[in-house]
């Protein structure tokens, strides 16, 4: 079985003994890193694209996202680990979205209880957890094949590559469609816009003196609250990191 | 028969499922190199997504709803859209081995399509009927069809323009999908409710 696994997936399992490994060494330090850039789910592997977009258009509710799926990636991944052996290979993507569902049903319930506001914002989209293919993908690349404490590593390693992709964009979505930086949470930042009544902002561009009257031609970004500015912001990610890593050009 | 047309235009073309949503973007980035396979991967997303709507809509309305059980959803959605996938591919291979071959390959990767599921959830969120989440089953599977076809017919040519090497391939992918998009916004003139009253001309 497990060599079957080995030889689907390409990923070599790591039979040697573990007392002589450090918990924490350089090996799995890389399982964190790796995804972050040179790995990334989003710009280099292409998985998971799906489900997290829509959310980018203002930072929080990305922040929102980004953890939930750190959280359902990692325990996914240590459980499915946890019980790799006992899977048969017929059932075992049922097995896998049955664990990776019960998690995204946690978060639902605990998002509903503790952040009303941004659930409805995030709608649907925290039940697409279940089919956001960083999740699956990494249980079929990985967990099926290595011990728990990797695994988990791994989960959490590519769903932070993953969220660091969801809060750049958002970042940049918010920061030039609506000049604000994490409206809707406690620590909302008004950045740059005219100041009215009830908001006030960092650079006021409605201001006679100062700062923000060598701002008086600004205006937001309309096209960054569209869905499509998520696609125009990735793509530019994708060539700025492939122009500095000309490695991961992709010659078809 | 009004509110049917309405709902399906809307969710073929003013809410597109990829272009407004970002549903299925995966397989919708995966797939799209050559314009046959993406049609054989656009009419099953039509299929399943026709087929797997009223099913959870059923549950949902007589099960999970009458025993206060909607924390259930997300599991029992997706155990429905797995195990239809796995039925209709059996089927399939014993009546129709033409259709079969045909979508074949695709069928498995459509229980991760988000398309399916998200089609599912928002159809609990805006509280359809069975009509209209049959409506909507099947104009979201056809604008994620038409979707998926443009992107394909695009790349294809693309393959012979001068893109510089860091966007080839992906970033290329992501730059058509988002103009898609907006091209897309300009359908956001047409009025569904024109439809509203519409029904089918009867024959004498």
């Amino acid at each position: 079985m497990a060599e079957s696994t080995e030889l689907k997936t390409g990923v070599v399992a790591d039979n040697r003994p573990e007392e002589k490994q450090p918990i924490f060494g350089k090996k799995e330090a890389i399982l964190i890193t790796d995804p972050l850039l040179d790995n990334n789910p989003i710009t280099i592997q292409v998985l998971g694209v799906c489900s997290a977009l829509a959310v980018t258009s203002l930072v929080y509710p990305s922040l929102v996202m980004a953890v939930a799926v750190v959280f359902v990636c990692g325990l996914s991944s240590l459980f499915t680990s946890l019980m790799r052996n006992i899977i048969p290979k017929a059932v075992r993507l049922i097995v896998q979205l049955v664990i990776i569902a019960t998690l995204v049903t946690l978060v639902n319930e605990a998002l509903k209880v503790l952040a009303f506001p941004v659930y409805k914002q995030l709608s649907v989209y925290i039940g697409l957890i279940i089919t956001n293919c960083i999740v699956m993908g990494r249980l079929e690349a990985f967990a099926m094949a290595n011990k728990p404490w990797r695994s988990f590593l791994d989960g959490i390693g590519n769903g932070l590559g993953y969220g660091l992709i969801l809060v750049a964009v958002g970042v940049v979505r918010e920061l030039f469609g609506k000049g604000s930086l994490f409206a809707g949470s406690p620590i909302a930042l008004n950045i740059i816009g005219p100041s009215g009544a009830t908001t006030d902002y960092l650079i006021n561009t409605a201001a006679e003196s100062g700062i923000g009257s060598f701002f008086g031609w600004y205006a937001n970004n309309n096209l960054m609250v569209l869905p499509a500015a998520a696609m125009f912001v990735i793509a530019v990610f994708i060539w700025i990191q492939r122009s500095y890593n000309t490695k991961l050009v992709d010659v078809s | 028969m009004g509110d049917f047309l309405n709902i399906f235009i809307k969710s073929a073309f003013i809410e597109n499922m990829v272009l407004a949503y970002f549903l299925g973007m995966c397989s919708f980035l995966a797939v799209s190199k050559t314009l046959s396979t993406a049609t054989g991967l656009g009419l099953a997303v039509i299929f399943v997504l026709g087929v797997t709507m009223p099913i959870n809509w059923v549950i949902n309305e007589f099960i999970l709803i009458p025993a206060d059980l909607e924390f259930l959803r997300f599991i029992l959605f997706i155990a429905v859209i797995a195990s239809t996938v796995q039925l209709v591919e059996m089927v399939l291979e014993k009546f129709s081995p033409g259709l079969y071959t045909a979508l074949g390959i695709f069928l498995p990767l459509i229980t991760v399509n988000c398309a399916i599921l998200g089609g599912s959830l928002f159809m609990v969120s805006r509280d359809y009927n069975l009509s209209e989440s049959v409506a909507f089953g099947l104009g979201g599977g056809f604008g994620w069809f038409l979707a998926i076809i443009a992107l394909a017919a695009i790349r294809e040519r693309i393959r012979y323009s001068n893109v510089p090497p860091a966007l080839r391939g992906l970033g290329m992918a992501f730059l058509i999908t988002g103009l898609m998009g907006i091209a897309f916004l300009s359908l956001t003139g047409i009025d569904p409710a024109v439809f509203a009253g519409w029904s089918p001309p009867v024959a004498e």
